[in-house]
């Protein structure tokens, strides 16, 4: 008797929703002539001097694995840019892992901490591949709604009245995608005395830490005690336009970095070495060019939100990332019915904010890394859109 | 507040005071305001248009002049410079540190009139002790634009 051919998908695979933005993604790639505010990355590309380094090294033959860990002058540069802009130190030895940017740190930092049935506490909407990872490395994703009125900060009693035997940490990032939401270090110490009262560790996603206006972005490593309790997860994606080097890192304890690195090592082997070469340059020369996209995504910032407010979607001041997260509710659509009907009717391309949780709905997410030209033309055909809807 | 007012300005001069006023946040009336000012003081000096002239087909010819000179008393090199850019033909001047001292480059129709004007104006200026001439082959890069059109960035329409 043969036996009954089985799941060839693993349940936790199958657990995860399937993207439903998917077809929606299919779509905007179809059409021509389209202008995206959907993107997640800046619209520069990698500054000259970085990518000089990295096509020298290829150039040398520099094309072989690198440590498991990752180059150790990247780790030594990187070490060195923690301390002096946090004050922290991290051996680079122990405390240090160069990841395949910050989505191998989530993955990693999920897997080596849940056990079956294990809990992480997050905020709803966050970024879509928390939950996710979550799932697969066996947890369970606990959400916390967080809402326009208070800015989609994520509070401290809200996080203390989830937790149960089986929490083992709470993941954040701030500056935050999709919401562009960033977190005072009042609050943040708050979340950090329940993460210590409960013992709990907090996986802390900053790859958008240079990316603040006019406040201050406050790394959770940085509170009271918490080096020892935070993964702290960052990358060269957004701040030196390096999205497609893929390289991130993960700084925590030796215990916990040891532990992401065994399967790091099994599944990855190492980051890329291009991408590495391009990173310790990004480290030692990068300042400049840092302060000097911030200043442009600054003004185009203040840009979309004044106008996407004109146009009559009401849009809280973001002050993080590149993302603006308006409410679409005066319009009477869903966020997935606006941003398709945006897409065929005048052609213009966003997120809808459900695409991040539920606590999305009624929101879209409109990112201002591109040109001001294009911004314009958005919330032109954005407000035509809009009048028609109210009017409907 | 005037220098962000004049970066923007400088990378698009045709922009609106209302949109500087929302990119940086502050007012509309101050920022014509600094406008109008800087226009007056002189730190604005004009605003023009970077044109590739071979596009257009206008065939012109550029040339670097190195110009070596005899510094006058009292008034150093600036009275032999401002000899030198009182000609329209002299679109750029500049006092250099090095083997020569003034960097002229000069525009003209043909290859012939920049020979002229260094030849029969530039070389008998007094003071000027000998000059060598660059003519351009080719231009890749103005004033901060690529003019082969520079990079195209492509991403993916949508990313989470």
């Amino acid at each position: 008797m043969p036996r009954k051919k089985p799941d060839i998908t693993a349940k936790r695979v199958s657990q995860i929703a399937p993207s439903g933005i998917r077809r929606f993604f299919d779509l905007v790639a179809s059409m021509e002539g389209v202008i995206s505010l959907g993107v997640g990355e800046p619209d520069f590309p990698t500054p000259w001097h970085i990518r000089e380094a990295a096509i020298y090294s290829v150039e040398k033959g520099h094309t072989m694995y690198t440590s498991n860990l990752g180059m150790p002058e990247l780790r030594r540069e990187l070490s060195k840019y923690l301390k002096d802009e946090y004050k922290l130190d991290y051996d680079p030895n122990t405390e240090l892992l160069i990841t395949v940017g910050v989505s191998e740190g989530v993955d990693l930092a999920t897997r080596a901490i849940l056990d079956p049935g294990d809990e992480v506490i997050m905020a709803n909407p966050s970024y879509v591949s928390y939950s996710s990872c979550v799932v697969l490395a066996g947890g369970k994703a606990v959400m916390i709604p967080t809402y326009e009125r208070s800015k989609f900060e994520l509070k401290a009693d809200d996080i203390e009245k989830r937790i149960t035997d089986k929490t083992k940490a709470i993941l954040i990032g701030y500056p935050a995608n999709p919401t562009g939401a960033v977190m005072s270090r009042d609050k943040l110490a708050r979340i950090a005395e329940v993460a210590r009262h409960h013992r709990l560790m907090i996986i802390s996603d900053e790859i958008y830490s240079s990316l603040v206006y006019g406040v201050e972005h406050t790394c959770v490593a940085t509170l009271p005690n918490m080096k020892e309790n935070t993964v702290l997860l960052g990358g060269f994606s957004k701040a030196y336009a390096m999205t497609g080097w893929r390289i991130g890192y993960a700084a925590g304890n030796k215990d916990i970095i040891g532990a992401m690195f065994k399967i790091h090592q099994y599944t990855i082997m190492c980051a890329p070495t291009m991408g590495q070469v391009a990173a310790i340059e990004a480290l030692k020369s990068g300042d400049d060019s840092v302060s000097e996209m911030v200043s442009d995504y600054n003004r185009r910032r203040r840009f979309m939100v004044k106008g996407l407010n004109k146009i009559g979607l009401r849009c809280f001041e973001p002050r993080g990332a590149f993302y603006a997260f308006p409410s679409i509710k005066a319009t009477g659509l869903s966020s997935e019915e606006f941003a398709e009907k945006l897409l065929m009717e005048e052609k213009v391309a966003v997120v809808p904010g459900s695409a991040f949780g539920e606590c999305g709905e009624g929101y879209i997410r409109c990112c201002y890394a591109t040109s001001l030209a294009d911004i314009e033309e958005a919330l032109t055909r954005m407000g035509r859109f809009v009048k028609r809807c109210k009017g409907r | 507040m005037i220098k962000e007012i004049l970066k923007i300005l400088e990378n698009d001069a045709r922009i609106t005071p209302q949109k500087i006023a929302t990119m940086t946040g502050k007012p509309a009336a101050e920022v014509s305001k600094i406008i109008k000012k800087a226009e007056k003081d002189g730190t604005i000096l004009k605003y023009k248009t970077i044109v590739n002239w071979e596009k257009a087909g206008n065939e012109q010819v550029s040339a670097l002049i190195e110009v070596r000179v005899t510094p006058q008393r009292d008034v150093g090199f600036d009275s032999l410079a401002e000899r030198i850019y009182r000609f329209p033909e002299a679109r750029s001047v500049y006092l250099l540190s090095g083997t020569y001292d003034l960097l002229v480059l000069v525009t003209a129709k043909t290859m012939q009139e920049a020979a002229n004007f260094v030849t029969q104006k530039l070389a008998l200026i007094e003071g000027v002790q000998g000059t060598t001439t660059h003519f351009l082959l080719k231009r890749y890069k103005e004033d901060g634009e690529i003019l082969a059109g520079g990079e195209e960035t492509k991403r993916q329409p949508v990313i989470l």
